[in-house]
């Protein structure tokens, strides 16, 4: 047990090594005020190269100076993508005016059947501002894996199911992964700490 | 839930007397977009005795499965399920979240406010089938199943 006591002991002195560092560098008191799972500091999920549907790459950095929140999910599901695409779409009203400054992406894992046309019809019955992202099928591991998100096809009835990670990512303005959203998080918790990655960015010189 | 009442008007059953009292209600179906080819369809269903949904049937998709939604840690996996037990007088919610009628294969785009017909067969504890007659509401891609009748 003791070197188990000790091994706790170090992770928990690299933790606040860990914070300490990311405080000192991001002047970020607010990092423990957050209602969803902060992540800050996390060295995966720093960038994707990807397609919309007409066909341009998108990366994470054309969205710099807004938040982001990206959800990995495909069309044909019926139930937790669309319920997350939904809660997205509360969040951007909650947020009120300060919605416009929250990029909501929804990366395809099943890009076989997410053709540009389904996709982009798909986000748009959300939100015409939702952006639907896809690559190859090559690819799509690939970033997947860059993101830590796991999914798996699954043979049902003559087709194919999904699973797949329903975690959502937040970053903030500057580009850095920040949070790490469950499916359960309400709307209302994300909102607030949007508005927080928001308020942070735009009072710093 | 006065939404319930309200969406229950939708459902029209038909079935005979020994499980005359097999009540579903809300039944409805996430609208899809055009070349999606598959959506899930959710209600309530009541069974006055011990009973079991075994089977479901919709003309708008050539296979129509009975599926289970679990959260294994962080990922969400999807199953087809051989049936759902409808225990007496519990309310089983085919939900968001949970269980859903799946409908594979889709014959053409579901509109919002499109009425699909839906067939649900319950099984009693005597073996004896019962098919039930839904004519189930297509509510918008973004309906959370909360709120039924909330418009964007």
């Amino acid at each position: 047990m003791p070197s188990i006591h000790c091994a706790a002991r170090t992770a928990v002195r690299t933790v606040f090594a860990l914070l300490a560092a990311v405080a000192l560098t991001a002047c970020d008191s607010t990092a423990l005020q957050f209602r969803n799972t902060d992540i800050t500091g996390a060295n995966f999920g720093t960038d994707f190269s990807l397609l919309d549907p007409e066909g341009n790459t998108r990366s994470l950095s054309d969205f710099r100076g807004k938040a982001v929140m990206m959800f990995f999910g495909f069309t044909q599901c019926p139930d937790i993508c669309p319920t997350a695409l939904s809660r997205a779409t509360e969040v951007r009203k909650l947020l009120g005016d300060d919605g416009q400054h929250l990029k909501v992406i929804f990366v395809s894992v099943d890009p076989e059947r997410d053709v540009p046309e389904v996709l982009k019809a798909y986000t748009a019955a959300f939100d015409p501002d939702f952006l639907g992202l896809y690559t190859s099928v090559e690819n799509t591991r690939k970033v997947a894996d860059d993101f830590r998100v796991f999914y798996r096809k699954v043979p049902t009835g003559g087709s194919y199911t999904m699973d797949h990670t329903a975690t959502s990512y937040v970053y903030d303005p500057q580009g850095r992964l920040r949070l790490a959203v469950s499916h359960q998080s309400s709307a209302e918790s994300i909102a607030a700490d949007v508005r927080i990655l928001l308020q942070t960015a735009s009072s710093r010189p | 839930m006065k939404m319930k009442i309200v969406a229950s008007l939708f459902a029209t059953l038909v079935s005979s007397a020994t499980l005359a009292q097999v009540a579903v209600t809300d039944p409805w179906v996430r609208a899809t977009v055009p070349q999606q080819k598959a959506t899930g369809a959710f209600m309530q269903i009541t069974a006055p005795a011990d009973a079991r949904l075994v089977e479901a049937r919709s003309p708008v998709a050539n296979i129509v499965e009975i599926h289970e939604m679990v959260m294994d840690k962080d990922v969400m996996k999807m199953r087809a399920i051989s049936g759902i037990d409808l225990p007496a007088g519990k309310a089983v919610e085919l939900k968001p979240g949970g269980y859903h009628v799946m409908l594979i294969d889709l014959n053409a785009q579901v509109k919002e406010g499109d009425v699909v017909p839906l067939t649900v067969v319950i099984e009693g504890k005597d073996g004896k089938r019962e098919s039930i007659e839904l004519k189930a509401a297509a509510r918008p891609l973004n309906s959370s199943g909360v709120m039924p009748m909330h418009k964007h």
